[in-house]
């Protein structure tokens, strides 16, 4: 009762809880000024899809079909034909990304690092439709990020 | 004898001369194989089946072991494992890590048992082998040569199904390639059955190259739209489009194979041929309308016709492709307007048979009969041509004793050792048949019932009359080229009296899917014209379902003069072909048997039915149904029928279970007097139908038409015809028949007897020329 009385009356809990902010206070920030700031990430980092080339400008995509098949959302769409080369080529590849929940089962089942997830989470659309990335819009993005895809795929490689 | 033995532990009693893996099949043990198959010789050079036998020093193929009595096998012992394994290893040297890119993958023997037996990583440090891509024409797809595990398969099948070795296995040891021989490509017309037939990718269907995966198919069954034969088949579907055709096994009809012509006439029905809009001819130009102007169209004008011309100025004619339950509707909706003149056969020139008929014309018994028999008679057919799977049927029972005999217009290779065989002029084909059956009279010391005039035997007769006559079952069939003949009505009476002489029984082949159903629901009612009037007195009216009179009919020189007389050709198809166009007023978008549910009556008398596998395209529509609409805009009775389930229930009182009621083949002869004079001047004219040119699918079946049978045709001569009209092969001539003339190249054909001219029907190239039998000329000085 008069433990009780002093403490309440020497203002203990306001005089801790002020030592609990003062030593945030003063200690180093973790918040980052997003758009100004970013955290790091991964090299394995699953965000906007995109399909790459070879260096000779050669589509990477083979059309087998495997991404088409593994993906749980069935976001993925794929047709494919005998191009007049002879190679097997798609002639539609399409991600629903709004049906997508970005496992990354796609990327991992491609044979040939086709079809791949980059670290750009960034980018939105004003219409439904808009999230609906046809295969020029992949490969778009894949020419404009191939240099930090092909980082990130290689300090992943030794992983994989 | 049966022997005892043990599997895995299990006892079973077996038939002696089986081998290890026909007891696994009865015991439902799986041993992996890769070149084993059911219908093909053993050939044991995969080695994937090694299993442990007790007492056997060694692992043993089970393909090729003969069980003995007391055996003990066991197929999945370490011993019997290790071996598997080791065999995969060595088949997995060599092959391609391309999966992803193998129209085989997902359906892939190799695939599959690599998931059991393969390891997960290869220690093959070398090179693997490369081997140059085939050419094996343009069904199958040869390109990933260095795929093959040299099973040998295709090699077995192209030599002992298929008659002769179109692939054979080259060198030896790493360098064994599987190809085609010197710059030939695989021609045969069951090539496709190959493709099912590889364990791995290495042949792969060339149609289907690379449009698909096997898992995002279905499958749907259905029955081939070609032949007689009514082969069952499994048609892949995706997003509403048929992308592949492949066989579904029924041991009675078509065993595990596939004609080409059902594995890929799939292409016509996406192609840009397809009506899917009905359209309307006004002041010669043809406007697209919706179907209740075009219905409105065809019912108004049907009206008017038979009330201005009469109904028995109208005819229907109708292909015996379309399924029954359309044949039926159409010859309903016929009776309903009271119109007599319905008919199907418009290939056929001679039809006084009608009258002596007593039934539907069919087989005679099911095809497994047929092969069975100890002696048959082939008469006037290309076989082969036209009926694939029939011929290599055949072709096994002739190997097991069955003595082919052949009455033919031309030697054709059969691929296949015959016992005795007539090839004469179509002229002589009756004076030919006479003389078997005045020479199994003679045998039999029978006087014949037919009065026959004296005919002069010759020794291969008698062969053929000897050998229906000893054998203990015959079977006597006649074919197309029999059918389409202008003296079919006589061939049938001989083929009956032979049949009566000899005890062999006797049929005709179905030249169609539905024949048998067309025979039974479509013929002319009493007092009605059949097809041959119909097409060649111009009526006032005509109904045509699925029929091209241009490749259609017996003379599509005189059809298409006709329909042009006619006041109104309504046209019920679903292609869009020239030669409508220019003979009809209206069209209507009907959907193929792949679009509608319906049934086909197979050459047996065996209905089988099937559904649709995708959505009808465009706004075409199942014919059952246009036909509906028809007979109700007529105010017809009886057309508020809801599916074709209906209809076939109103025909189920002449079905037995599956088989249809009513099919005899006997005649009545009375005082049936035969003429066997051989009376022909000039060149005579043999017009067979051409495999891919029999049907409104196989025609538009853009890869079928790039095959050796599709070539544009030739004029065949008998080499002494060739010196004697002072011509020589390569040389282009004018042919005349009729009015038209045609340009042809001259072709050197040894198999014909000569003074025949063969010249394909059927084809653009010939299809305004006249009668599939009968004078031909050759113009000179052009």
């Amino acid at each position: 009762m008069l433990k009780n009385f002093f403490k309440t009356f020497l203002l203990v809990e306001l005089l801790k809880g002020m030592a609990l902010t003062g030593r945030h206070f003063f200690q180093r920030k973790i918040t980052v000024q997003y758009p100004d700031e970013r955290t790091p990430y991964s090299p394995r980092f699953r965000g906007l899809h995109a399909q790459r080339r070879y260096p000779n400008g050669e589509e990477r995509c083979i059309a087998c079909k495997l991404c088409e098949a593994v993906c749980p959302a069935m976001a993925i769409s794929i047709e494919s034909e005998k191009r007049d080369d002879g190679s097997r080529r798609t002639t539609r590849y399409e991600i629903d990304l709004t049906k997508c929940i970005f496992c990354g089962f796609c990327e991992e089942s491609c044979p040939v690092d086709a079809i791949v997830e980059t670290h750009i989470y960034e980018y939105h659309g004003e219409k439904r439709g808009d999230l609906y990335y046809t295969k020029p819009m992949l490969l778009a993005v894949g020419d404009k990020y191939e240099a930090e895809i092909a980082k990130a795929r290689e300090a992943d490689a030794k992983y994989r | 004898m049966a022997l005892e033995i043990e599997i895995d532990g299990k006892k079973l009693t077996v038939p002696d001369g089986s081998t290890i893996m026909d007891a696994a099949h009865q015991v439902g043990t799986y041993i992996p194989h890769f070149c084993y198959h059911k219908k093909l010789s053993i050939a044991a050079n995969c080695r994937m089946c090694l299993v442990e036998v007790e007492k056997a020093p060694k692992p043993l193929p089970a393909c090729a072991t003969p069980v003995t009595d007391g055996m003990k096998v066991f197929t999945h012992s370490d011993l019997a494992v290790k071996a598997q394994k080791g065999v995969m290893e060595f088949l997995l040297i060599n092959h391609p890590l391309d999966c992803p890119i193998c129209d085989q993958g997902g359906e892939c023997q190799l695939q599959d048992l690599a998931v059991g037996y393969g390891g997960g990583d290869s220690r093959y440090q070398e090179e693997k082998r490369s081997v140059p891509e085939k050419n094996m024409g343009p069904l199958v797809s040869a390109e990933e040569m260095a795929r093959c595990i040299h099973c040998t398969r295709c090699v077995r099948f192209t030599e002992e199904i298929g008659g002769f070795q179109e692939i054979g296995m080259a060198h030896r040891g790493e360098f064994s390639e599987i190809l085609p021989f010197l710059g030939k490509t695989v021609d045969s017309e069951i090539s496709g059955n190959v493709i099912d037939l590889c364990p791995v990718g290495a042949l792969t269907s060339k149609p289907f190259r690379y449009s698909a995966r096997t898992w995002e198919l279905s499958r749907r069954k259905s029955v081939s739209p070609h032949d007689g034969l009514g082969s069952n088949m499994v048609l892949q579907v995706k997003h509403n489009r048929v992308y592949r055709a492949l066989p579904l096994e029924n041991e009675s009809i078509n065993e595990c194979w596939l004609a080409d012509r059902d594995r890929f006439s799939y292409e016509a029905l996406n192609s840009d041929l397809r009506l899917t809009k009905p359209m309307v001819k006004q002041d010669g130009r043809w406007i697209e309308t919706d179907w209740a102007a075009a219905l409105d169209y065809v019912s108004h004008g049907l009206k008017d016709i038979i009330a201005r011309d009469g109904a028995d100025r109208v005819a229907f004619l109708a292909s015996p492709h379309s399924t029954t339950e359309e044949l039926f509707a159409l010859k309903k909706l016929a009776r309903a307007l009271g119109v007599k003149n319905t008919d199907y056969r418009t290939r056929r020139a001679d039809f006084r048979a009608d009258a002596l008929q007593n039934g539907a014309l069919w087989l005679g018994g099911d095809v497994v009969e047929l092969a069975a028999a100890k002696s048959v008679l082939v008469i006037g057919s290309t076989l082969r041509k036209e009926q694939p799977l029939i011929a290599a049927r055949l072709r096994q029972s002739v190997k097991k004793g069955t003595q082919l005999n052949l009455l033919a217009l031309a030697d054709d290779d059969l691929r296949t050792d015959t016992h005795a065989k007539l090839v004469v002029a179509p002229a002589a084909l009756v004076n030919a048949l006479a003389q078997v059956v005045a020479a199994a009279a003679e045998l039999k010391q029978e006087s014949c019932q037919l009065s026959l005039d004296a005919v002069s035997i010759s020794d291969e007769a008698r062969r053929i009359a000897a050998s229906l006559s000893e054998a203990e079952t015959g079977a006597i069939v006649l074919g197309n080229l029999a059918q389409h003949h202008p003296a079919f009505s006589e061939l049938l009476l001989l083929a009956q009296e032979l049949s009566r002489l000899t005890g062999a029984r006797f049929g005709l082949f179905g030249e169609a899917a539905n024949s048998v159903g067309a025979e039974v629901f479509f013929r002319p009612d009493q007092g009605g014209l059949n097809a041959a009037q119909m097409l060649a007195q111009p009526q006032a009216a005509y109904v045509l379902l699925n029929t091209e009179p241009d490749f259609d009919a017996h003379n599509p020189q005189l059809a298409k003069a006709t329909l042009g007389q006619a006041k109104m050709v309504a046209a019920l198809t679903a292609f869009r072909s020239p030669e409508l166009l220019a003979c009809a007023d209206v069209l209507l978008p009907i959907a193929p048997f792949t679009e509608t549910a319906g049934s086909f009556i197979n050459m047996e008398g065996r209905l089988q039915s099937f559904n649709g596998v995708v959505k009808p395209l465009g706004e075409t529509r199942p014919a059952w149904k246009v036909l509906r609409v028809l007979g109700n805009l007529a105010q017809a009775n009886g057309f508020d029928f809801s599916s074709v389930e209906e209809i076939r229930a109103e025909f189920a009182k002449q079905l037995n279970a599956d088989r249809v009621t009513g099919l005899d083949n006997t005649l009545k002869t009375d005082a049936a007097a035969v003429s066997t004079a051989v009376a022909a001047e000039g060149l005579q004219r043999l017009g067979e139908v051409p495999i891919y040119q029999a049907d409104a699918l196989c025609r538009r079946a853009t890869s079928l038409q790039q095959t050796a049978d599709a070539r544009a045709p030739i004029l065949g001569l008998h080499p002494d015809t060739l010196r004697e009209q002072q011509l020589q092969a390569g040389q282009t001539v004018t042919v005349r028949q009729g009015e038209a003339e045609v340009s042809l190249t001259v072709g050197e054909d040894a198999t014909l007897p000569s003074g025949v001219a063969r010249v394909p029907t059927a084809h653009p190239l010939t299809a305004s020329l006249g009668a599939m039998f009968g004078r031909i000329d050759i113009v000179r000085g052009k």
